[in-house]
Order: structure tokens, then sequence, then C-alpha cells
């Protein structure tokens, strides 16, 4: 294991920059730690940690300048490999003929991630499987996820919905890193996940750490994980969703939600989108855009002229067990990796884990009819 | 439109070319800030009288052809008697009709007399009451003639009221969404006022459109494109109670601009009912 200090961070970062890497990173924004665009260490959340609970996320300050000493925001690497708007083509019209120029692959340059925490980590790994894992992969999207280099960090501090304890997806990143790291008081624990990690470790001057450092980072991740704010029993998940379709919870969630689709927005593995077209007013160019949408629309289950859920109670019912449930038949993972967010930014803070549990508490409560 | 297209070519009214539609704004009880939109278009505007024909816009030139028209576009309400008559004429002269804005949509901020006594306002309001000849009501177009196509907001998106235009000369209807404000937020990477600031927001339960210029402001929604997709009402009331509103403040919230749209109205009517409540909804 590697030490490095904030200052081997600071030109660890430097140094991608400088190989034409765009940086991005954990910064505060509108009361808020959102991912954006960062220049340098010193764009990092250094001081500021987070209180999250269902419906509710308000930043206070640590008493020490830790710059990974909270949870996450709403963002993770999905809206940047992901983008919720993105022009597939376009089709133009001159003197009769339709021509269709090639979309500009790899637009965007090569991004560095900073500070992606383990559950994002695993939800890359989960749209992975989504985007690139069947028959006709998404070059564009492979193209970005290829460009990448992840920093990730272990989390000290779980967020109050935290639960990738019992995702079994944190809080140490175990996937898909370059760099991982654990912050220690006076900078950070290190290993590289690949050789490519490895090398940029050395270049930025880390060195062996000491036994005492190692003992100390152990420590803290071991008090992360009996300091997750929420968790979920997990055992036979599908089987309890499946066959607790006619469950009384279905209509008393639905009572409560509103159907906003903040939930599915922030989730980093959710992949739903729509495809629209737009033409101008010449008549002469279209343009087809992928964007972000969501199973709580309505609109999002029109099919062949009607729309197939128009109850609140189908569409959260539909969200949840593709979640924790279809998803693993569709792709052999489940959907969700225990991040919280959906819980953090439902408005009316509607909790997934206790959902769950609440089902389970009644499993079977109304037997499915014969063929149901 | 493209059918529309076509009879207009089959009319022969511009023998030789193909005739462009005859597009015609009209305005009824509003603020004009809609056909604004149209009007501040620039490039636009002009790309757009390169396809179409406006031949009636008060608001942009003197003279106004007479109909029949391939499309009219109506703004505002229908809030006086004269009004009455003049959406039923413009519907006659019309092949297509698309109501834009709130007004148009579901009355306007002008609806709010729906739920007051109608003699009474006026008599505090205007010092001599018997000049003014108004409807009780200010209502939507829909609520008298058949309407083709309703775009919300106050005032309508640009963008999306340029992209109807453009849809309906290529022959196709528009798009119209109905997910809600919340959509276009995390779309744009917004952080969401509730949960960071616990300020009330209406964007869970509006049309989207606008581009969620409130939130992007750091301001709650205020509703002004109207009802998503069937809203829950009676939720997001509890929750502005919960965020400290009185119960008349979290419930008049939903009482501005798009006041008397049904799904608004009944949504509270219906939160009303809930146990615990006493309070009737006028
Ligand atoms: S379902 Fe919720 S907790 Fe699970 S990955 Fe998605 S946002 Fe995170
Ligand atoms: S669960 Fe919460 S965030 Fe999701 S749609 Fe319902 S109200 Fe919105
Ligand atoms: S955010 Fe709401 S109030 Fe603001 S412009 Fe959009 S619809 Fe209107």
């Amino acid at each position: 294991m590697r030490f490095l200090d904030r200052e081997g961070l600071g030109s660890l970062l430097a140094r991608l920059v400088a190989e034409g890497y765009e940086l991005i990173g954990p910064t505060v924004r509108d009361g808020t730690i959102v991912l954006d665009r960062i220049e340098a260490v010193d764009d990092l959340p250094a001081g500021v940690g987070e209180v999250e609970g269902p419906g509710t996320y308000r930043l206070v300050r640590r008493d020490d300048r830790r710059v990974f000493g909270f949870a996450h925001g709403p963002d993770a690497g999905k809206r940047f490999l992901f983008p919720s708007s993105e022009v597939l083509g376009t089709i133009g019209r001159r003197n009769g003929h339709l021509t269709a120029p090639p979309a500009e692959a790899g637009a965007e340059g090569r991004r560095a991630f900073v500070g992606l925490r383990p559950c994002d980590l695993h939800a890359i790994e989960v749209q992975d499987r989504v985007f690139r894992g069947g028959p006709e992969p998404d070059a564009a999207y492979a193209a970005r996820r290829d460009g990448a280099f992840v920093i990730g960090v272990n989390c000290t501090a779980p967020g109050g919905t935290c639960f990738c304890d019992s995702m079994g997806t944190g809080p140490v990143c175990t996937v898909g890193f370059d760099v991982a790291l654990t912050e220690l008081d006076h900078g950070f624990l290190a290993t590289a996940g690949t050789a490519r990690g490895g090398d940029l470790l050395e270049e930025a001057g880390s060195r062996e750490a000491t036994p005492g450092e190692a003992a100390e980072g152990h420590r803290l991740l071991a008090n992360a994980r009996v300091h997750m704010g929420r968790s979920l029993d997990t055992s036979d998940l599908p089987g309890l969703l499946y066959r607790n379709r006619r469950h009384p919870r279905w209509a008393d969630v639905a009572e409560r939600c509103l159907a906003c689709g903040n939930c599915t927005s922030v989730c980093p593995t959710c992949f739903c989108h729509d495809v629209v077209d737009d033409v101008d007013l010449a008549g002469e160019t279209a343009t087809r855009v992928r964007e972000w949408a969501s199973c709580f629309s309505v609109e999002f289950s029109h099919t062949a002229g009607m729309e197939v859920r128009t109850s609140r109670e189908a569409r959260y019912r539909q969200w949840l067990t593709h979640k924790f449930a279809s998803w693993i038949d569709q792709f052999g993972t489940s959907g969700c990796v225990g991040c919280g967010r959906c819980i953090t930014w439902c408005p009316v803070g509607i909790d997934v884990t206790e959902e769950v549990a609440a089902i389970r508490a009644d499993d079977g409560a109304v037997a499915l009819e014969v063929g149901a | 439109m493209s059918a529309v297209q076509a009879d207009a070519r089959a009319d022969g009214r511009e023998a030789g070319a193909p005739a462009r539609p005859r597009v015609a704004v009209f305005k009824l009880s509003s603020c004009d800030g809609c056909q604004l939109q149209l009007l501040d278009a620039e490039e636009a505007l002009l790309e757009l009288a390169g396809a179409v024909d406006i031949v009636l816009f008060r608001e942009a030139r003197g003279r106004s052809e007479p109909g029949p028209y391939d499309l009219a576009i109506v703004e505002g309400s229908i809030s006086t008697p004269r009004q009455l008559e003049e959406i039923k004429e413009i519907r006659a002269s019309a092949r297509f009709l698309i109501a834009v804005g709130a007004c148009a949509l579901s009355g306007g901020i002008q609806a709010l007399r729906n739920a007051v006594e109608y003699g009474d306002t006026v008599a505090r309001v205007y010092p001599t009451p018997a000049y003014v000849r108004a409807l009780a009501t200010s209502t939507p177009v829909s609520d008298h003639v058949r309407v083709d196509l309703e775009l919300p907001g106050c005032p309508v998106d640009r963008g999306q009221l340029l992209g109807a235009l453009a849809a309906l000369l290529g022959g196709h209807l528009p798009r119209r969404s109905t997910a809600p404000v919340c959509a276009e937020c995390k779309r744009r990477g917004y952080v969401c006022v509730v949960v960071a600031r616990g300020e009330p927001c209406l964007g869970p339960v509006t049309n989207t459109g606008c581009g969620a210029i409130c939130p992007g402001m750091g301001r709650g929604c205020y509703g002004c494109f109207g009802p998503s997709q069937p809203p829950n009402v009676a939720a997001l009331v509890r929750r502005f109670e919960e965020l400290g509103d009185a119960p008349e403040r979290a419930r008049d919230r939903f009482r501005l601009i798009t006041s008397s749209a049904p799904a608004f109205r009944d949504g509270l009517a219906a939160s009303a009912g809930e146990p615990g409540r006493t309070e009737v909804t006028p």
C-alpha cells in the first residue's frame, strides 16, 4: 500500500491535466457537493461534510480539512458517461437528397474522475452491461468509458442514506478504479488498480505506507461499515417482490409518491431514455436526440397507442421491482448499488429500504391469485 | 398541417408556386407575453416568415387579411361576452387551432376570480363597475371550441412553440411531453431546491417545457406550465406543510397562474377531504 500526501495528490491531478484529461470531481455548488469540472486539488471541498436523510441534504463544516469528508451529492459517473441529452445523429435534405453526416465520435476529450465512491464504481459496471454488454454496444458510451481514468475514494464518512454494505458494493473500492484512496488526517493511503494507476502513483511521489498508516486506514473503514445510514435485508429479493405484486404497500407508497422521477434521475444505474426527433422550420434538417427519461412518467409507458402503466402504483412497483428483481434476470446483477441517492433526493423522502422492509414484514399478506 | 398545405395548393391561391400556409395570431384576455415570444424570435421569425404567410398578427403588423386561415394561434382566455363570439369566429375560420399559454389553457391568472364572488370583486376594484363588461369567470379556449394543440406556459416557451410549428410544417404532430419540471432540472444538473434548501416548489407536479427556469435560479417553481401528468397534489401539499407552510399557504401555492387547471383544482379539493382537514375549497 502506498501513501500520498495532499501535495502528491495535487501533482497526480496536474499530471492528468498535462496528459490532456479533463478533471471531473466533487465541488461545492448551490449548497450541495456536485460533480463538475475541476482544475486542481484546491477545487475539492476541503472541510465540508454533509447531513443526508430522506428528502433532505445539507452541507456542514467539518472540524478538519479533509477533501473527501462526505459521502456524495446527487451526481455519479452517469451524468458524464451517459449524458442527459445526446445528439445521436442528424439528417439533412438538400435538393431532394437525404444526407446523414457521420456523428462526431469522441467529441468530448478524455476524462479523469476524481473521488468516485465504491457504489459509483459498481454502478458504472452495471451500466457497462446495459450499454456495451449486449450484441449492439453503444459506441459513444464505450468511447467515453474507455477514455476514462478513475480515482476511487473509499468511504470513511458514509451518508445518512447509504446502504452499500448491505448491497456488497462498499464502502471499499473493489472494482473499476485506476487508483483508490483512503483519506487520513495527513494524506491518503493509495492502491493502484491498473498498471497505469501504479505508474502515476510513482510519478506523483508516493511512498510506501507505514504500518501505522495502514492500520489507521483499516480502522476508519471498519468503522464506516458500522455507520451505514441504512441497511437492507437482501435475501431472496426477487422472490419477495415477485410474489408480492399485490401487496397493499404499493398503494400506500403510491399515495405518497409524486411520480416526479427524481429517484430515477439520481440513480447511478437507471438508464431509461427517450429518443426525440426535432426538425427545423425550413424542413431541411432533422436531429435525433437521446435524453434521460423515467419509468415514473406516464408517457414513458406509451406503447402502441396507449399507456400501459397509468397508475402511480403500477409505476412505483415497476421501478422497485426492476431495480431489485427483474434487473437480475435481465443483466445478471442487482440494479441497486445501495448508494441511497434515491432516498435523499426524493422530494417527499420515500425510502426504498423502508418500502422493501414493509413488504417483507407482511410477506404474502395478499396472495397472488392462480395464474396472476 | 401538410394536409392543410395541400388544400391551400388545391385552392390555387398562388397559382404556380406552392401556396404557403396562412397563419393568423389572435389575442383574447392576456398580457401579450406569448405573442412576444414569437415576435422576439429574431432569426427564427424570419425563417418562419419564409415558411408561412403570417396574414394576421395585430401585435406585429397593421394590415390584417380575412380568413380562412390554415393555422390560428390563439393567446388568452375567454373573459368577456364579446370573446365568447370571437373564439367561435376564430375556430370557424381556421383549419388548425393552437391555444398557447396559461390563459388560453386554463384561464390564466385572471381565473383567480372564478373562486370568488364576481360582483363584489368588480365593485371593490373599479370605481364605476357599470363600465366593466366581463364574464363572471375566465375560462380556457377548450371550454368553448375544439382545440387541436395546446402549448402551456406563462409565457409559452419559444423553442417549444417554434418546434411545434416546424413539426406541423413537416406534416406531423409535435411531441408534447407531460413529464414534470423535475425531469428538466435533473437533465440540466440543477440542484433540487426542496431537498437542498427546504424551499417549496411546484416542479414535481408541473409540466415540463420551460427549461426549469426558476429552480435554475434557486427558486421554487410557480407552476406556470400547469399540471403535468395526473399530479399528486395532496402529497405535495403535505410536503409543503412539513416544510413549514401553514395549511392554507401550502394550498395557495397551487392557486396562482394556473389556478383553474382542473388537475390542480380537483387535487386541492381531494386533499381537503383528507382526514384531519376541515377546510372547504371554494
Ligand atoms: S435504487 Fe436508490 S440506492 Fe439503489 S442504486 Fe439507485 S439511487 Fe442508489
Ligand atoms: S419515489 Fe420520490 S423521487 Fe421517486 S418518483 Fe416518487 S416522489 Fe419522486
Ligand atoms: S420552473 Fe415552474 S414557475 Fe418557473 S418557469 Fe418553469 S414552470 Fe414556470
